[in-house]
């Protein structure tokens, strides 16, 4: 089924979506840190060069200065790769930009595994869990470029810091394009299973739902693109009438999603939970899609998950 | 230097000086922690810019015209706070306040809770990139306003201070004045024996900054160079400004050991005898 889906870059759709909001607001500033054609900030540098700052391989100050610009009132964008984002700049994350609730948006791209033959040294997998725990910070992570389009646009239309991570990858059409802060989208509806995903294993997670399908069985599956604030309700929702959750991520499953949701439903409404992700590692050069299957997220796996969960939840023998 | 300052002037700014440092003992006798070495040194610099060179409104803290003061040293928080008490913005009742939980003074300046701090700053090399940031806003925002950062000197062994001045430099930012509290102390000794930074007026010119060298506790000295930025063109000031950290206090003066640690009772006492003062009656 996924393989019918069309696949579109995530990234362009951040650049076009900014060449577009920064028509509409003559004050939105962008920042890139060398990067700026990878990330697609270029579209707006060319657009708006009096407006873009392009500072070179400094990423901690690209974030300071970010925050100094948005501090007078401005909306800024500043992007790089997620391991420089979120890790190489993690400390200037904290103080410039969340501790003063500078309004900046940090849009990350070349986040997770999908990095592909970069390396271990350039494949992000903790940065949901040190953004998610930055007071004030709003985290997305979407799973297509129509979403991303809208993400972007909302977390413009809000005020304060918020993070984006993208893959390196196109990825499959898998939403209608519409995205709410705070809102988790069902993709699939269904009752037996609930499987929650993010990014790239949203495709994943509707490829094993409609497998499942036709042997009879009814998977629902979320798509927890608000990572923060994340939709409790829809969780504990999908805890009650489905009795057991997957979580699926391309992220350290020690910090990510599937703790995340984890820790609500165990909270709340404890219900079987297992987690698909990155082990406790990190990733190495390889083919991009290749790595997602060899690091535990093959849709073999999934699916053996799933299997497994709906024989706790005796749903299938 | 170009400009004439009147004695009466100087005579003002070292009596408010004074008081500021008198505050900063009293600041941080009461809370029993904080930074006096380094807020004793700057005193004056924060002086001649709040009382004399900057264009601010206290009453107004959101117009958009004033100039920014970046406190990137944010552990000198102390002698900020007396200024904006002795400025008649801040009550000597809340000065007491410091580190105090519930507190606006924060030992770290903090501009959610205080509303004339620009930009929160504590962890050293950030305040300079945000005071960077600032200057090009007020470009794009074609304002004529000034940015003033407070460098300390330890601040300049990171790496991310250089980040900042080399951007400050290369978008040729004119209304970036920098100033280095020079007093050659950090927290475990002096700059040069932990990591040093000499030649650093050398560093601030190979790094595009139009660089005066001055003593940090003349105001005539400091009034000039000030001036002198507002008149450069084309490129950012940096004001390297030899101080002495604990300047005013005998017993503080050039011992790093008074970097962030606050005087008992009888240290508070002679302090204060000091600089004229006492810890009897109100801070103000």
């Amino acid at each position: 089924m996924s393989a019918a889906r069309p696949k579109e870059s995530l990234r362009d759709a951040y650049g076009q979506t900014l060449v577009e909001l920064g028509t509409a607001d003559p004050t939105l500033t962008v920042l890139d840190a060398d990067l700026s054609g990878s990330t697609r900030t270029v579209l707006f540098g060319q657009k708006f060069p009096e407006r873009f700052f392009n500072v070179g391989v400094m990423e901690p100050t690209m974030m300071t200065i970010a925050a100094g610009l948005a501090l007078g009132g401005r909306t800024v964008f500043a992007s790089t790769f997620a391991v420089f984002a979120a890790g190489q700049a993690y400390n200037a994350v904290r103080q410039s930009i969340c501790y003063n609730h500078a309004n900046v948006k940090i849009v990350a791209t070349h986040g997770g595994l999908l990095v592909g033959g970069d390396g271990g040294t350039h494949q992000m997998v903790e940065d949901i869990g040190l953004m998610r725990g930055l007071p004030g910070m709003t985290v997305i992570v979407p799973s297509d470029a129509p979403s991303t389009r809208a993400a972007v646009r909302a977390i413009a239309a809000e005020t304060g810091p918020a993070y984006i991570r993208l893959p390196r990858e196109n990825l499959p059409v898998v939403t209608d394009g519409t995205f709410r802060v705070g809102v988790a989208a069902e993709l699939h509806s269904g009752s037996d299973l609930t499987i929650v995903a993010v990014g790239a294993l949203v495709a994943r997670a509707l490829e094993v739902a409609e497998e499942l399908m036709r042997s009879g069985l009814s998977i629902r599956v979320l798509d927890l693109a608000s990572v923060k604030p994340f939709d409790a309700a829809a969780l504990l929702r999908a805890a009650r009438e489905t009795g057991a959750l997957l979580v699926l991520e391309e992220h350290s499953v020690l910090t990510g999603v599937g703790a995340l949701v984890a820790s609500v439903t165990s909270e709340n409404y404890p219900v079987p939970v297992r987690r698909v992700g990155v082990p406790d590692v990190f990733g190495e050069s390889g083919d991009p899609w290749t790595l997602l299957d060899r690091y535990g997220m093959s849709v073999e796996r999934i699916r053996d998950e799933a299997w497994e969960l709906l024989r706790l939840r005796g749903k299938v023998q | 230097m170009a400009e004439e300052i009147p004695a009466e002037l100087v005579a003002s700014l070292e009596s408010k000086a004074r008081e500021i440092r008198r505050a900063v003992i009293r600041m941080t006798y009461a809370a029993g922690g904080g930074h006096p070495g380094g807020s004793l040194s700057v005193a004056d610099l924060v002086t001649a810019l709040l009382f004399h060179e900057m264009k601010y409104d206290p009453a107004r803290s959101d117009w958009p015209e004033r100039d920014r003061l970046v406190l990137s040293k944010g552990h000198a928080a102390p002698a900020f706070y007396a200024a904006l008490g002795v400025r008649g913005v801040l009550s000597g009742e809340e000065l007491l306040s410091l580190r105090k939980l519930g507190s606006r003074l924060q030992g770290h300046v903090d501009r959610n809770k205080l509303p004339w701090v620009e930009a929160s700053t504590g962890c050293l090399g950030q305040g300079i990139g945000m005071a960077v940031g600032m200057a090009l806003d007020g470009r794009l925002a074609k304002r004529a306003n000034r940015v003033y950062a407070i460098l300390g000197d330890g601040e300049c062994q990171a790496g991310l201070t250089w980040e900042a001045l080399m951007a400050g430099g290369h978008y040729r930012l004119d209304r970036l004045t920098v100033i280095l509290d020079r007093n050659g102390l950090e927290t475990d000794g002096s700059t040069e024996s932990i990591m040093g930074i000499e030649p650093i007026a050398d560093k601030f010119r190979a790094f595009r900054f139009h660089t005066l060298e001055i003593d940090g506790h003349d105001f005539r000295q400091i009034l000039g160079a000030l001036a002198a930025a507002r008149r450069t063109t084309d490129r950012p000031t940096a004001i390297v400004a030899r101080t002495v950290k604990g300047k005013g206090v005998s017993f503080m003066e050039g011992q790093h050991s008074w970097h962030g640690k606050a005087p008992g009772k009888a240290e508070a006492e002679r302090a204060l005898a000091e600089l004229g003062g006492s810890l009897e009656g109100p801070v103000l």
